[in-house]
């Protein structure tokens, strides 16, 4: 297994970042929405950011009620204060959502994101990764004559923190499930 | 609850005495019934494998009207011209495939102009699905973004629901188009029918009524205003006969002048005294330099489009903007606004009129004299003037005898697009709500013959005439078949000018005369194809024999079309170049020179 071909520091930049942002009044938005989860409804939501050129830089979405069939949609975007009102209207309007919040501004929430990142047993760097993870209090969850695979849970700025440190240790793949959040006040 | 089945009916709702029958019967039944159910009288369709079992019900069922149409994009176009013309939606049927990619254009449409639409449409079987099965496209993920919302239905016990509450979402708050794509075998299988009923209605609710804070706030600014505007848009027509009334009433009893968007003409009378013509780039010089220079601007439905706003740096620099619309994300989209006011037209002037008088029905009354003084002023321009000829016919003034030769009468009219639909908005009089029926967002060329046939199935008295380009009219010309069979009496009026007009008047301001692709070099003989289709042609392109072409064209009793020569270089003004500001209006080639800077260039 070859090691991951990415630099130190490399920065966060969406896919979907067809818009002239990066400029000085751009902000940082985690929605959480609450939709019906029925067929297509992914598509919907990330095809009105493709579609209307807004940012995508995380996103999680997972059944969150099995009975109601209900998921959420949890994305980080990035935007002027115009565009992210924009993004939230039109999220309004598709019929299968039944809710967005602004976790960024509407009360108080934390936000968490889990990664699993494989080093090679092998190199020397296991060690010393081992090492890494205690100081970031990450967990190892599996260890084999080739990999070991860590676990951290932290947030987004943890996590590339530990991504970085691991990059000297032999890191091979790194896999993230994009940001998570809850209101903890009204 | 346990369905109790009897002889092909089931009762499985039994409450308080209310009893709900609930049959069972084939999915193609079942829409058909749904249809029925929600008041559909006509379906603009064109068959196909997918859906022959819904044909073979059409067959069956003779209380629906079905309309042939030649081409997909043509029955959602008769669909917009009929629901823009009654308020009712429209209602489509096509195939899978290419029947339904044929008609994404006037979905897209649709969308654009708020149009209340529902697609039915073949699939494939449930079990075919994924496969590229014959004929088999991802018709739901095509039109997701040019519908409303849509659905693929996959079980027969789940269709009335989803027609049922299509129907609700392609009406109710901003109305739009909505498809339902129905696999073959789902047609043909046994299921459930459920009435309409108000749980269809519990997953989409828009607010309809205003804030009463928000109203008590415009009704204050209203009372202090010294230069006033009310700019109202599609949704006032949108919201139904009831909007244009109030709408009337805001203006008369305010004495505020007003000015509408392409989509909103016939809101307000052309014959009002209040009236200033349509505003945006090709709007009257008043309605322009009044939204620049106004202080207060009330929106009442219309969306700050780009064609409307001009330069937004510059757009109406020293107003207070107040923005009523039925959905939050039309509200500070385009422009930031100092009162959003979230709610239905009828509902929101409703309550403004009431809150108004209330409060004494007073105005700035001085302020507001002046202020007409000035948009006097601006009116004594005379904008839409021009230089008139003895030997060739201007398109002006084919559109004013024509305006002359039928005012008064029943008339609904429709439009293609280019220079002949802005000079149709410019120079006919609307003086109701849904007698024009334009494609405004999309800018769709080949809307407007079918959407006259959509309006003369709807009103088969009315005088329905089609203001076409040669150009537009070709791309649906097919459907002048569809007027045949049907027996419609639609009249084309082509405005001949041999060229993509639109396009060479940008050419002749932007690209210095090099008329690239612009010139119509082979055209048919319009008179033979009228015969040819089995209708009557008639040709004019002497000024002096125009009224008699005119009276010809609208004694005739079938379908006509009219192949009207008009001068081929005709320029459409006023214009406000793209990316400039509304006071640097260009009124035309003999009264101001300029051009359009670069930035202006890169903005369509
Ligand atoms: C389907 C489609 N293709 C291209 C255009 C671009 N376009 C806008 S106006 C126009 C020319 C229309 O010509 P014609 O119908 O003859 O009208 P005229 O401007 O000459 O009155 C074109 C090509 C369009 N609006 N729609
Ligand atoms: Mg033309």
């Amino acid at each position: 297994m070859t090691a991951l071909n990415i630099k130190k520091g490399t920065s966060r930049k969406s896919a979907y970042d067809l818009r002239r942002s990066r400029e000085s009044d751009t902000e940082t938005h985690t929605l959480s929405i609450l939709v019906d989860n029925e067929a297509g409804v992914l598509a919907r939501v990330v095809g009105l950011f493709s579609g209307r050129g807004y940012n995508i830089e995380s996103l999680a979405v997972t059944e969150v009620d099995h009975t109601g069939h209900l998921s959420r949609i949890t994305v980080v975007t990035t935007g002027r204060a115009h565009v992210i009102e924009q993004i939230k209207a039109q999220l309004d309007r598709l019929i299968p959502v039944h809710q967005v919040v602004d976790l960024t501004v509407e009360g108080q929430s934390i936000e968490r994101e889990l990664a699993l990142l494989k080093v090679g047993s092998g190199e020397s760097g296991a060690a010393e990764a081992l090492l890494v993870a205690e100081e970031f209090g990450a967990t190892q969850i599996e260890s084999n004559p080739d990999v070991i695979v860590l676990e951290l849970t932290g947030t987004v700025r943890q996590i590339d923190r530990f991504a970085d440190r691991l990059l000297d240790c032999g890191l091979i793949e790194i896999a993230r499930t994009g940001v998570v959040g809850i209101r903890v006040k009204e | 609850m346990i369905p109790l089945s009897l002889e092909g009916l089931c009762f499985s709702e039994m409450m308080l005495g209310h009893v709900v029958m609930e049959e069972l019967m084939s999915g193609a039944e079942i829409v058909l019934k749904a249809l029925e159910e929600q008041g559909v009288e006509v379906v603009f369709g064109y068959p196909g494998g997918a859906v022959l079992p819904i044909y073979d019900e059409i067959d069956q069922n003779n209380r629906i009207h079905h309309v042939l149409v030649r081409h997909e994009q043509g029955a959602v176009h008769a669909a917009e011209g009929y629901a823009r013309s009654t308020g009712k939606p429209g209602v489509v049927l096509v195939t899978s495939g290419p029947g339904a990619t044929n008609s994404v254009t006037g979905l897209t449409d649709a969308l654009m102009d708020s149009i209340p639409i529902v697609l039915i449409s073949g699939q494939v079987p449930t079990f075919m699905i994924g496969n590229d099965a014959f004929q088999e496209a991802d018709t739901v993920g095509i039109t997701r973004p040019c519908t409303k919302h849509n659905w693929l239905v996959k079980d027969t016990d789940l269709l009335a629901d989803t027609v049922h509450q299509a129907f609700h979402i392609a009406t109710t708050g901003r109305p739009g188009p909505v498809l339902v794509d129905v696999p073959k075998d789902v047609q043909f299988a046994e299921g459930t029918y459920h009435p309409p009923s108000d749980s269809h209605k519990k997953r989409y609710r828009p607010n309809l009524r205003g804030g009463a804070e928000e109203i008590g706030q415009l009704a204050e600014w209203i009372e202090t205003a010294a230069k006033p505007i009310i700019y109202s848009g599609g949704g006032v027509i949108n919201s139904g006969p009831r909007a244009s009334e109030l709408l009337r009433n805001l203006a008369e009893e305010t004495g505020f002048p007003i000015t509408s968007t392409l989509m909103g003409l016939g809101a307000y009378p052309a014959s009002g005294d209040k009236w200033l013509g349509m505003l945006g780039m090709h709007g009257s010089y008043e309605a322009n330099l009044a939204m620049h220079g106004c202080d207060l601007m009330i929106n009442v439905g219309a969306r700050f489009d780009d064609r409307i706003t001009g330069r937004i740096k510059d757009f109406s620099p020293n107003s207070r903007k107040v923005h009523i619309d039925v959905d939050r994300s039309s509200i500070n989209k385009a422009i930031l606004v100092d009162l959003p006011i979230l709610g239905d037209v009828t509902d929101v002037l409703g309550q403004l009129l009431d809150k108004w008088r209330n409060r004494g029905s007073k105005t700035n009354s001085d302020g507001v004299r002046s202020w007409w003084r000035q948009i006097d002023e601006w009116r004594s321009i005379d904008c839409f003037s021009y230089a008139n000829s003895k030997k060739i016919i201007k398109p002006q003034h084919a559109l004013e005898r024509l305006e002359a030769l039928t005012a008064g009468r029943d008339r609904y009219i429709t439009t293609e697009v280019g220079q002949h639909q802005m000079w149709a908005a410019q120079y006919l009089k609307f003086e109701e709500p849904n007698r024009w029926m334009t494609s405004g967002g999309l800018g769709t060329m080949g809307y407007g013959l079918p959407a006259s046939i959509g309006v003369q199935i709807a009103h088969p008295e009315a005088l329905v005439i089609n203001i076409a380009g040669e150009a537009s009219w070709l791309m649906n010309m097919q459907e002048m078949c569809t007027a045949i069979q049907e027996n419609l009496p639609v009249k084309q009026f082509i405005l001949n000018n041999e060229y993509l007009g639109m396009v060479r008047q940008w050419q002749e301001l932007l690209h210095e005369k090099r008329y690239s692709n612009s010139w119509c070099a082979a055209l048919p003989d319009f008179v033979k194809l009228a015969e040819s289709f089995g209708c009557l042609g008639v040709r004019v392109s002497d000024p002096a024999d125009l009224d008699g072409a005119i009276l010809e064209m609208l004694e005739y009793d079938g379908p006509v079309i009219m192949d009207c020569r008009v001068d081929k270089f005709e320029s459409c003004f006023p214009m406000i170049p793209s990316g400039e500001p509304h006071n640097k209006m260009l009124l035309g080639p003999s009264r101001d020179q300029a051009g359009i800077g670069a930035d202006g260039a890169v903005l369509v």
